[in-house]
């Protein structure tokens, strides 16, 4: 069954589940059209802006195919969804009039198949049956294992659309595109938040991409992101900028190339989803991250759903070994992304320019949910 | 009738609360000079307020503090020397656990307001000291003593991540009340204040409460608010040699008034208490570089045991991280460089978040700031694992000059 979510609703978790390849980016030649499908090949997924349309729903289990082309306006995203959105594989960024596969390991079950146009809100949403051989239960190691796995997949994604998007607002900003390099600040920023811990355990780099005004010692030259963020919104021009932009691009692949091989443990994996959470609630809620364009809620989001990618990808072995835990997790989670949605405008959010009372709500939600990520450390370490 | 000055708190005390004055003569019959601190056994009885020495500094910490910074209003310098002579006077009786005025809080004329304002009535002097240090913005031109201004008075540069507060930053003129009754210290400063009216006028003051280092061998170690000892290291009075090398400004240093005195640096850091609580246990050790029951350093067994910064675990990286506070801070690091530390857990409340306003006042006293607290703290700002946790929100230097002798007034030097 087909259902269109409300438009208010919350952009989710992006990890990787069990993707056995990257997502490959092609240009979209041929557009044939999804119902031609002899139950064998890939599943061709017909997006756009207002529907998700599979060539089929019923898959064996095993590896699969999904091949997605996007023929609708905006920029969407594929995802296959397993109980309590979990996901098991995901597309992002996948551009008007393009084609990107997505191959995935599928165990036998009930999942979703959901598009998400505009990459916002709970996205367009279909069933998905896998039937075939029960798969064998796998032990706590290796869900630990797949945890891991699975998380470094969704870091290498997140790193590929962040050089991607780091590279589009470096281009506009020596364009002396304002409005354009506007749009894309929050955007390519978005793909740093979600794997900031991660980016920020490469030493310097993190500064020199990152720092705010105060961050930087007298005699040091101030650069990175909000260094670029506070000529385009306090002196609305990019005079001056190339050079910080250039700098930013080269920090930025040196972070994407140290990201794409990096290996994290279990609990590596748990203390940065709850340093991400830290993140939001010492930068973002209080507006001090991005204080010239006030975009800190793209940040804010991103943060949270860098969060929940590294909580989902300890589901599994967090479901044995505390359920009530993943419970709390999943409605505390949803209660920050509800808080968020009444900041929401279009695919992103107005700027944030919330009063105390409304910090102080929306630093509630992020302590409720704080406080049990702060436990699945814990939780993972225990034998 | 001067002696009908300073009456006792303990003899009203004594006396029920009698009206009456206990037959003490005047603050100058405790007022000695002697070259040796006179300290309190208990920590109910006066410290002497005379001395080589300002009080309040190698006096073994007392468990409460009143900061305060002020700014100078009048233009007049001999306005501002009238005002040092009366703090002067009022400290030493104050110190004394004595009520201020003529006729204190209760005895003048029904008529006047009361001289003392009468909260300390029936309190022990508690152990008070008032410390004096004067901010480089005393040393404008406003009253003659720019050239006066030693070199070690710089203006503190820009740590990495400071977020200050310009109205919890700076001020003219800084006093430190310290006592082991917090009623006690903010009598003083209250009455400091009001006598102050019209000629200074306070900034900002700061409450504090726990004291966050020991200051005497004979202290145990207190815990600051991330649940660590704090300042097992730190310089201690009975370390006297040492204290001549890091602690007091010698007659070398210069300028001459400042002789016998200290420079006194004072941070409000900001704990990011929820954030702290929400870490692993072995990371806020790793952090530390200390146990947090024992306080040992890492690898050690007991809190006094020295730190062995080469010892390695298993893998091969350093028992003691790093980017561990205690090795960044330590003199081993900074070419030498210590602190005497005698700073105060704070809690104002909560902020609009709902979260606690808590951290440490940081209080720092140091022969030269330029080769103690800024290159530490720009060691410290730039790689120490605790910066995810604290923000630094507001920052003083002070010269505190020596101490005051019977009938001198606080700055007689500077201002002679």
């Amino acid at each position: 069954m087909l259902t269109t979510a409300a438009s208010h609703m919350t952009r989710r978790v992006t990890v990787l589940g069990a993707v056995l390849g990257l997502a490959t980016l092609t240009a979209c030649a041929d557009d044939k059209p999804a119902a031609t499908d002899d139950g064998t090949g890939p599943v061709t997924v017909k997006a756009t802006d207002s529907a998700c349309d599979l060539s089929r729903r019923d898959v064996k289990s095993g590896t699969n195919t999904f091949s997605v082309s996007n023929g609708g306006s905006k920029v969407t995203e594929f995802y296959v969804y397993a109980d309590g959105d979990r996901v098991m594989g995901e597309v992002e960024n996948i551009g008007p009039g393009l084609k990107r596969e997505l191959i995935v390991e599928l165990p036998t079950g009930k999942y979703q198949a959901v598009c998400k146009p505009g990459m916002v809100g709970d996205g367009i949403r279909g069933d998905l049956t896998v039937s075939g051989d029960a798969t064998a239960q796998a032990d706590e190691d290796t869900l630990l294992k797949q945890a891991t796995e699975s998380y470094q997949r969704y870091v290498n994604s997140q790193a590929v659309a962040l050089e991607q998007k780091t590279t589009e607002f470096v281009t506009a900003v020596k364009a002396g595109d304002v409005a354009k390099a506007k749009a894309l600040f929050p955007v390519s920023r978005t793909y740093w938040e979600r794997i900031e811990p991660v980016a920020e355990s490469f030493g310097d780099l993190d500064p020199k991409i990152d720092a705010r005004i105060n961050d930087v010692e007298p005699g040091t030259e101030w650069t990175g992101y909000h260094r670029i963020e506070q000529a385009l919104w306090e002196k609305n021009t990019t005079a001056g900028m190339a050079k910080y932009a250039d700098q930013l691009l080269t920090d930025v692949r040196m972070v994407v190339a140290k990201a794409k091989v990096v290996t994290l443990n279990p609990l590596q994996l748990a203390n940065g989803a709850k340093e991400l959470l830290d993140e939001v609630a010492t930068g973002k809620v209080t507006g001090e991250e991005d204080r010239y364009s006030h975009t800190d809620l793209w940040d804010f989001e991103a943060n949270v759903e860098g969060s929940q990618a590294a909580i989902q990808a300890l589901r599994p072995a967090l479901q044995k070994r505390d359920a009530a835990l993943v419970t709390t997790l999943d409605t505390n989670f949803k209660a920050v992304f509800a808080a968020l949605d009444k900041y929401r405008e279009g695919d992103g959010f107005k700027p944030y320019t919330a009063t105390e009372a409304e910090k102080k709500q929306l630093s509630q939600v992020v302590d409720g949910l704080a406080e049990p990520v702060s436990k699945v450390a814990g939780v993972i370490a225990k034998k | 009738m001067s002696e009908h000055k300073g009456i006792s708190r303990r003899g009203l005390f004594g006396a029920a609360g009698a009206a009456v004055a206990t037959g003490v003569a005047g603050y100058a019959a405790h007022s000695v000079l002697s070259g040796e601190e006179v300290q309190a056994a208990d920590n109910t009885g006066p410290v002497e307020f005379h001395g080589r020495h300002q009080a309040g500094i190698v006096t073994p910490a007392q468990d409460r503090l009143h900061f305060a910074a002020f700014d100078v209003t009048t233009t007049k310098r001999d306005e501002l020397i009238s005002l040092l002579k009366e703090w002067t006077a009022a400290a030493a009786l104050l110190t004394a656990g004595r009520d201020i005025g003529q006729y204190g809080a209760v005895n003048g004329p029904g008529e006047a307001p009361p001289e003392d304002t009468g909260e300390a009535v029936g309190l022990p002097p508690a152990r008070l000291t008032l410390t004096i240090g004067f901010g480089p913005s005393l040393f404008d031109k406003r009253f003659g003593l720019a050239a006066k201004r030693p070199a070690a008075l710089v203006d503190l540069p820009h740590f990495i991540g400071d977020d200050l507060d310009p109205e919890r930053s700076g001020g003219d003129i800084a006093v430190q009340a310290c006592s082991d009754d917090p009623q006690v210290a903010v009598h003083a400063i209250r009455n400091l204040a009001r006598i102050g009216f019209g000629t200074v006028a306070v900034r900002y003051s700061q409450l504090g409460f726990g004291r966050t280092s020991s200051t005497s061998k004979a202290q145990t170690t207190p815990r600051n608010l991330f649940g660590f000892k704090d300042g097992t290291n730190n310089l201690k009075l009975e370390d006297t040699a040492k204290l001549e090398q890091q602690l007091w400004v010698q007659q070398a240093d210069g300028p001459d008034w400042m002789v016998g005195g200290s420079y006194l640096v004072s941070r409000r850091i900001r704990m990011n208490i929820e954030i702290w609580d929400r870490t692993s246990l072995g990371e806020q050790e790793s952090i530390i570089g200390r146990g947090k029951g024992t306080g040992a350093p890492l690898g050690k067994a007991d809190e006094f045991d020295a730190i062995d910064f080469t010892a390695k675990k298993s893998d091969g990286t350093p028992k003691v991280p790093m980017d561990s506070h205690v090795r960044l801070a330590h003199p081993d690091f900074n070419k030498g460089a210590e602190l005497l530390r005698r700073g105060y857990n704070f809690v104002d409340g909560s902020d609009g978040l709902g979260r606690l306003d808590a951290g440490l006042f940081f209080l720092a006293y140091q022969r030269d700031p330029r080769k103690q607290f800024i290159p530490v703290q720009q060691q410290l700002s730039r790689s120490d694992a605790l910066n995810e946790y604290i923000v630094h929100v507001g920052s003083g230097i002070f010269a505190c000059p020596g101490g005051v002798t019977p009938g001198g007034y606080w700055g007689d030097k500077l201002f002679a």
